[in-house]
């Protein structure tokens, strides 16, 4: 169910927002027993994407969010979000 | 009072606003207790509601905000982000000079 959940945010996320590179880790292992996550994961998210070209970190994350959109609270119960455009993760590196 | 209305009245009670799961004594969700950490350190007052008490509000902060998840927090009404959002700005010090010009604006 994992490794599912795992290539269906990989796919959404590459093809909603043209990523370059994603990446996304389950960490759902950290709050098994949480009741209220409902069986639903909790995963890491690296995006690197122009569309962040010019857009404040909020803007970003409701991307991601949005693109996630219908498997929010289904599949994914926590998303912890890291968005990079391509400029910027080379600048870093 | 439609619940709108409400979630409006709240973030504006006070210059900085957090809605988490939880309390910041007794957070109840990792992410939360993060995000409340970092405004306890920055050495302010704020407010904040425990969306688990108030149903209402946990099924439609989301809509109003166009923001799925808890935490979220809020500087003059507007929000800044969730968890993650709130600690890069902690980290990079931005969270602090951000609150604090919010609260002084406000007692003026």
């Amino acid at each position: 169910m994992t490794q599912a959940r795992i290539e269906l945010i990989k796919t959404r996320l590459n093809e909603v927002l043209q990523a370059t590179q994603v990446e996304v880790i389950d960490d759902s292992h950290l709050h098994e027993g949480h009741a209220s996550a409902g069986g639903a994961g909790h995963f890491r998210v690296t995006v690197v994407s122009d569309q962040f070209q010019d857009k404040k970190m909020l803007e970003r994350h409701r991307l991601v969010y949005q693109a996630l959109d219908d498997i929010m609270n289904t599949e994914i119960h926590a998303l912890s979000i890291k968005a990079y455009t391509d400029a910027e993760l080379a600048s870093a590196s | 009072m439609d619940v709108m209305d409400r979630i409006k009245q709240q973030v504006e009670s006070a210059p900085v606003v957090i809605y988490m799961k939880g309390s910041p004594q007794f957070p109840m969700c990792g992410f939360s207790s993060r995000a409340a950490q970092a405004l306890q350190a920055c050495g302010i007052e704020f407010g904040y509601v425990n969306v688990l008490e108030d149903p209402e509000i946990f099924e439609n902060l989301p809509r109003y905000a166009n923001w799925p998840t808890f935490p979220q927090v809020y500087v003059n009404g507007e929000l800044i982000g969730g968890c993650d959002i709130t600690i890069e700005l902690f980290e990079s010090g931005e969270l602090k000079t951000m609150l604090e010009e919010a609260i002084k604006a406000s007692s003026n």
